[in-house]
């Protein structure tokens, strides 16, 4: 039974299913977001079909501009901290036996789940006067009195990393566990240190799959929306947050649905640029 | 020496720096008295029971329950012949479905959520319990496909062809080969699906955010009135599903294979 085409009607059948769900509930509600970014809003929370461009020329104002500049900005920020942090973290977990992968790789995959809502909760409860991580300070005599973090820049950085870390590692687990370890061994016998070898032979062979796991932490901490209202003050709130307000609160459809467009498409061109770093040739 | 130390230290901060705030949040959940306090007042576990007790907390329990259990089974029924379909056929184009059953898990998850948000809107069914089901099954697809992507794979082809070659036809085949083999990849698929389901708040909320209360929807709102104890120990409930669900899938299946590392024969 060897893989062939399908020839006759029916072997296409186990295909219908999940052809059709994906249509019907993934492409059409795609494309109707689409086509609404285009309809004109009406008062009270309606919109009628229409062919505008108006919700796209509102992002082009300063307020808006500023909220795109500074989602960016956050979420290169998040990814630049967590490749840094989880590249060596990764690389020394998979020295580590087999035993102690899979308990770190548990404990990883349970943070990773973990509700926005829960890590808000667990950061800003963290961060608060009363229960925060001050109260350790105080008796230490660092600190005069518990004092709260949040809200702020640092609260949301701080969230936003502890989300998107576990992510990180298990993005990088795959490049790095198929690791060639003669590359290394060959460094270590010709004489370079440890560290040596980590810089000059690891991460140069996964320049490639780091640029990759850039781009793509980056695209995740984008789609982050409750981390920055839990634990930003609005000033804080980045492009996913919009959306939502624009969405729910503002009842502005049409301009949620622009914005959200716009986010497809900076996400889908960077998504692309990955693929076409992941697609050259790795050394390793 | 050198190298087990550096190893020791960033696993201790990497180790720190995660547990950290579920610390805080499970010292905070065993306080006696209804106050945000660390290390905590007293000892308690009055705060675990009311999740079962308070029928607020228990209706956003069974609510979040039912819907990842009906979701996850929904994403591995869409997965499953997809996968088999891409596996047993060769058919290139056939692989746009892979992608599009992939792209709703790598785009930001709002732009999944706002489109289902228009569509369900558009159609009428707007806040119908059933729409988050399909909703979460669409948005979490992802997952039962990639490990029964990866289970179709490590099926060694020889072993469906000696069955043919003995007289099985396909639906045989199916039956008594390649399901069992990929059994395990497909309860890791549903497994995984559940777990983000039950702790997916964005497309519950766009979708059913106004008629249905699930549990993270719940700590949300709750957040915005002030503190209770019971999102304290609601969250550290949710942690050890979680820590439980992927211990029990690193127990009966290849973990670090299905995270993709190559398997541990050839290590």
């Amino acid at each position: 039974m060897k893989r062939e085409p399908p020839r006759t009607i029916a072997d296409y059948a186990p295909l219908a299913f999940p052809a059709i769900m994906l249509i019907v509930f993934f492409v059409v509600p795609f494309s109707t977001m689409i086509a609404v970014s285009f309809f004109r809003r009406q008062q009270g929370g309606f919109y009628t079909p229409d062919f505008v461009i108006d919700n796209y020329a509102r992002f082009l104002s300063a307020f808006f501009g500023g909220v795109l500049g500074f989602s960016l900005m956050l979420a290169i920020t998040v990814a630049v901290i967590c490749v840094a942090i989880a590249f060596p973290f990764t690389y020394l977990l998979t020295k580590a036996s087999r035993r102690v992968q899979i308990v770190w790789l548990v404990c990883l995959l349970s943070v990773l789940s973990l509700s926005e809502v829960i890590i808000g909760f667990a950061w800003s409860t963290l961060f608060s006067r009363t229960a925060g991580i001050t109260n350790l300070l105080v008796p230490l005599g660092l600190m005069s009195e518990s004092q709260a973090l949040l809200p702020g820049i640092g609260a949301v950085l701080t969230g936003m990393v502890y989300q998107a870390l576990p992510y990180t590692i298990l993005v990088l687990y795959p490049a790095l566990v198929r690791l060639d370890p003669t590359l290394l061994e060959a460094a270590r016998t010709l004489g370079a240190s440890p560290l040596r070898g980590f810089f000059g032979i690891i991460v140069p062979a996964l320049r490639n799959t780091i640029v990759a796991t850039l781009i793509m932490v980056f695209v995740f901490a984008l789609g982050s929306y409750l981390l920055p209202q839990i634990l930003g003050r609005p000033q804080h709130w980045t492009l996913s947050v919009h959306i939502t307000d624009q969405a729910i609160y503002q009842s502005n459809m049409p301009f949620a649905a622009a914005m959200a467009v716009f986010l497809v498409l900076i996400s889908l061109a960077l998504v692309g640029l990955t693929l076409l770093v992941g697609g050259r040739k790795e050394v390793a | 020496m050198m190298e087990t130390f550096l190893r020791r230290l960033g696993f201790a901060l990497v180790a720190l720096f995660l547990a950290g705030p579920l610390i805080v949040v499970a010292g905070v959940s065993v306080n006696e008295r209804q106050s945000l306090s660390f290390p905590p007042q007293g000892f308690s576990i009055a705060w675990y029971s009311q999740i079962f007790t308070d029928p607020g907390w228990r209706a956003a329990l069974i609510a979040s329950v039912l819907l990842a259990a009906f979701s996850a089974a929904l994403a591995v029924i869409i997965a499953l012949p997809l996968s088999w379909f891409l596996w047993r056929r060769v058919a290139p184009w056939a692989n746009v479905f892979r992608l599009l059953g992939v792209a709703p898990f790598i785009l930001p998850p709002v732009i999944t959520a706002l489109g289902l948000l228009t569509f369900w809107a558009t159609i009428g069914f707007y806040g119908q319990p059933w729409t988050a089901v399909i909703s979460h099954a669409i948005f979490f697809v992802t997952l039962p496909l990639v490990t029964l992507s990866l289970g179709f794979s490590s099926i060694d082809r020889s072993l469906v062809e000696v069955a043919a070659t003995m007289g099985a036809d396909e639906r045989t085949v199916l039956r008594t080969v390649v399901l069992p083999l990929i059994l395990p990849y497909l309860i890791s698929g549903y497994a995984f699906a559940f777990v983000l389901s039950l702790n997916e708040y964005i497309v519950a909320y766009m979708t059913v955010g106004f008629t249905m209360e699930t549990l993270p929807i719940k700590i949300f709102n709750a957040l915005r009135y002030g503190y209770t104890p019971t999102m304290a120990s609601v969250s550290i409930f949710f942690v050890a599903i979680a820590a439980l669900v992927f211990s029990l899938i690193a127990r009966f299946g290849d973990l670090p294979r299905l995270l993709g590392a190559m398997s541990s024969e050839e290590k």
